[in-house]
């Protein structure tokens, strides 16, 4: 066991865990977060999707041990149920989730399209959101949800 | 004595508690609906409290097709209440009714159709109440919100009325008369109540239970069903930090850890300790016609009509499906914990109820020694390895009593242990009249079983690992008019002479199960790719040779609709692209669907991409549509995904797709640019489900399309880049 200090959502955690621990356990078990799911293990779904320094990471493939400094944002840091993000509202909008495992991991990849992209085209999207795998079908959906929020947000930089 | 039987003699006694709502007398021909049937109880549907918490039961689960939200608005309807006021409680063998398994599209029919009628009588029974404590009739009072008003102003709210057993009353077959005042619930897009938290990172999962001092397990499975496992030194792994315990039960190996990546990391060890002999036992043919017409078969007609016609053209073809996945993003978790004797297992299982059966038995315990509660987990689609996982949930909570066994499988456990969709052969023969009509219509279809779900414990995997295995149960095709293998084998259409022959085949070269639509899938994209050769050799309009055979108004409103929204009159082929049109109405019983889809097909490639989908459904009366539609959408894509891309491989020896890298699903690039889902409203009419009424009309559309586009008939799933190449 080693002690990692990271910085998750703009708070600082001090986990006590083995170096080469996937983030993702660390976030799910060590700080309780739900939003990073396991699905694959392989970086082959992107159900455990995080941000980290800005891009889009799959968190089941980096060990703690080599964060470093880097921030790490996940779901829970764009808003809650109580007051959902821009992003989180537009996926209840299109209500684009059937069982809704893979959402999370699609909001943070959009997060980050949005971030560096903030009017990205459809196909932008669609290419984009193409490492993120959604089994329910609901990608008409998502890709109308990720529409709407680059909608909301330009519409809120020009006021 | 049971506590029920205890307030029945209760309520025996007490005879101005029998129920006397003040309605028409009831015909004796009217049946409760089934559900109901089962748990005539109304306070096992709706509970009130004195505090006007109004709590509901269903023994449906959520699995991410919106039934919780749709129940409730069913309810709040009938109680005229919103719904927002509304608790409901989901499968739990402690708490709620027994509906058998979440399956079929049936929710809203089973307990859908289940709570409006119990509502109903809630509803009828407070009015009397209020009415005896306000002094008025019934008829006068008006109700909102939870509270009745008389005329003189005098109130009476819902936890007034019911101080105790009040609605402990059987539930009478006579519907409630509709309640006074207009609906404000049913026929609303009420946003889905379980999306925020799976949008914002909520504990929505049974993947999410973190239980104090809850443990992890990873299971070791075989390299191979036949596979036996000669040895293995669990010295090395239990000298890990962190690992408690090597569970060893003849072929059943698993570690327990003190976390979650250390039982990861222990179960790989584990299993590079562990030496299996892997035989070749799984037979190897050239393609799935030869393997699926190798098995042994038992014919059963299921359709005799008229007589075979010799006079006309005679068309024959077949159409093949493989073996594939439900392939849950999320692989499949449960949560277990033994104390004092007495089994708790979190699971997200289609059926808690017959889940707790197969485990008593598993376990060599009491039912009630077993609480099983659902909890939400990834999509299923089907029987997936939900109840797999919770036997080595319940299994590894026996081995480490007191604290909670978390197991979640890892993505090769998936992929290469879930129960598969069936791989089928269909073969068809059709006689076209100088008419132009269908004048003789021949099917048989060749399947493994479409359902291995428990009941038993020979029907959990870890069961049939054990050092003494339990033997899963001979499987059973389910009867028509729903049917398994042979769901939606007979055509819905009008066919004067026809034979339709289920050859169910009891044993599956690998394990088959349940997976959404069951044999509707190959049999509609059999039934509805002949539909199209023929209406091509008849030089009819695939749309007009299909209404030319259909006598259901409902039936002929979908399909006309559907090549309405399309635009199908009016469409302009561009190079490289095509049209197709399917119909289906689901088990023949339940919703109607019908599809027109386009295609872009690039030869040099292969790469089938379906660019806009038009779709009508009729499914009765829409709770919420847009339910229906995220329902609907959903299963297109879904069925896009089985249709264009997947098939499960192996070598003799074992499965080879254990990853989304070997069994590749639709990304978004290959997502249609549009998909439109036009809803028949038929208020008043039964619920008719909408789970599964479109993966058997989408997968032939396609098909349909690919051949206007390129005129090459695919007639063997999936149509994938390889298939198509070859074909060209």
């Amino acid at each position: 066991m080693t002690t990692y200090r990271l910085q998750v959502n703009g708070k600082r955690h001090a986990v006590d865990t083995d170096p080469d621990t996937p983030l993702l356990y660390v976030l799910r078990n060590d700080l309780a977060l739900n939003g990073a799911k396991f699905g694959c293990g392989l970086g082959q779904c992107g159900s455990c999707t995080v941000i980290m320094d800005g891009k889009p990471v799959m968190s089941c493939l980096v060990p703690v041990s080599s964060i470093g400094t880097r921030a790490v944002r996940t779901v829970e840091g764009l808003g809650g149920s109580d007051k959902p993000g821009v992003l989180q509202q537009a996926f209840i909008d299109e209500q684009a989730a059937q069982c809704g495992y893979c959402i999370a991991g699609m909001i943070m990849q959009a997060s980050a399209l949005l971030e560096k992209t903030p009017a990205p085209t459809d196909a932008q999207i669609r290419a984009h959101m193409s490492p993120n795998l959604c089994r329910c079908g609901t990608h008409m959906r998502i890709l109308r949800a990720v529409r709407r929020a680059a909608d909301v947000l330009v519409k809120g930089e020009k006021r | 004595m049971s506590a029920d039987q205890g307030r029945r003699r209760f309520l025996a006694a007490g005879g101005a508690l029998t129920l006397s709502f003040a309605m028409p007398a009831w015909s004796a021909q009217d049946a409760l609906p089934k559900s109901l049937d089962k748990t005539p109880w109304l306070d096992a549907w709706i509970r009130i409290d004195a505090d006007e918490r109004i709590t509901v039961f269903t023994g449906k689960a959520e699995l991410g097709q919106g039934i919780k939200t749709a129940l409730l608005q069913v309810v709040a309807d009938e109680l005229r209440i919103a719904p927002g006021r509304l608790t409901l409680v989901t499968a739990d063998t402690a708490r709620t009714p027994d509906e058998g398994m979440t399956a079929g599209s049936n929710s809203m029919k089973d307990s859908g159709a289940a709570l409006r009628h119990a509502a109903g009588q809630v509803r009828m029974r407070l009015g009397e109440l209020a009415a005896a404590r306000l002094g008025a009739p019934a008829a006068g009072l008006a109700l909102k919100d939870g509270v009745f008003v008389a005329p003189d102003g005098g109130r009476a709210s819902f936890g007034q009325l019911v101080t105790g057993q009040e609605l402990h009353l059987r539930a009478t077959p006579q519907p409630a008369p509709p309640a006074p005042g207009l609906t404000t619930a049913i026929g609303q897009s009420l946003p889905r109540i379980d999306i925020p938290a799976k949008v914002t990172g909520g504990a929505a999962y049974v993947q999410d239970l973190r239980l104090p001092n809850m443990v992890h397990a990873r299971v070791v499975r075989p390299p191979s069903q036949a596979a036996t496992l000669s040895a293995v030194d669990t010295v090395a792994v239990m000298r890990l930090p962190g690992v408690l315990k090597v569970v060893r039960d003849g072929r059943f190996l698993a570690v327990i850890a003190d976390g979650e990546y250390r039982a990861v990391k222990a179960a790989a060890l584990l299993a590079r300790a562990a030496r299996w002999e892997t035989p070749a036992a799984l037979p190897v043919h050239p393609d799935v016609k030869a393997l699926v017409m190798a098995q042994p078969a038992e014919p059963a007609n299921i359709l005799e009509r008229g007589a075979r016609v010799q006079e006309g053209t005679h068309f024959k073809a077949t159409y093949t499906r493989p073996f594939q996945l439900h392939a849950s993003i999320g692989p499949s978790c449960a949560v277990a914990q033994l104390v004092e004797n007495r089994y708790t297992v979190w699971t997200h299982s289609q059926g808690v109820f017959p889940l707790r059966g197969a485990l008593a038995e598993l376990l060599g315990v009491q039912e009630d020694a077993i609480r099983c509660i659902h909890v939400e987990g990834s999509g299923c689609y089907g029987h997936n390895a939900a109840d797999d996982v919770a036997a080595d949930a319940a299994l590894l909570a026996r081995a480490f009593p007191g604290r909670p066994v978390r197991v979640q499988w890892m993505r090769e456990d998936e992929h290469g242990w879930e129960p598969f969709g069936a791989a089928m052969v269909a073969q068809v023969a059709a006689t076209l009249g100088p008419d132009g009509r269908i004048a003789d219509w021949q099917y048989d279809v060749f399947t493994p079983p479409h359902n291995t779900r428990p009941g038993k414990a020979g029907n959990l995997l870890a069961a049939t690992h054990l050092a003494r295995p339990f033997t899963p149960p001979r499987p059973k095709p389910s009867p028509q008019p729903e049917g398994s293998g042979d769901r939606n084998a007979i055509p819905y259409y009008r066919l004067p002479n026809a034979r339709v022959t289920h050859h169910f085949q009891p044993k599956a070269v690998l394990r088959t199960s349940a997976m959404r639509g069951l044999g509707a899938y190959c049999n509609v994209f059999a039934i509805e790719s002949f539909m199209d050769e023929l209406a091509r050799a008849a030089k009819a309009d695939p749309v007009a040779f299909r209404l030319r055979h259909l006598d259901d108004p409902r039936a002929i409103e979908v399909v006309k609709l559907a090549a309405a929204k399309f635009g199908w009159p009016e469409y302009k082929r561009q190079p490289r692209r095509g049209r197709g049109f399917a119909f289906a109405r689901y088990k023949n019983l339940a919703s109607y669907c019908a599809l027109a889809v386009e295609v872009e097909v690039a030869r040099e490639t292969g790469l089938v991409r379906v660019t806009r989908v038009s779709s009508a459904v009729d499914c009765g009366e829409i709770v919420n549509p847009d339910g229906v539609r995220n329902q609907i959408e959903g299963g297109i894509v879904q069925s896009a995904s089985w249709t264009l891309l997947e098939q499960v491989r192996f070598d003799a020896a074992r499965v080879l797709t254990v990853d989304w890298g070997s069994y590749p699903i639709l990304r978004f690039g290959q997502v249609p640019d549009k998909v439109d889902v036009h809803l028949i409203d038929r208020p008043g009419q039964p619920f008719l489900g909408t789970g599964e009424a479109a993966q058997g009309p989408a997968a032939a559309a396609i098909a349909n399309a690919v051949f206007d586009a390129c005129a090459l008939r695919m007639r063997d799933l999936p149509l994938d880049r390889a298939r198509m190449r070859k074909a060209s």
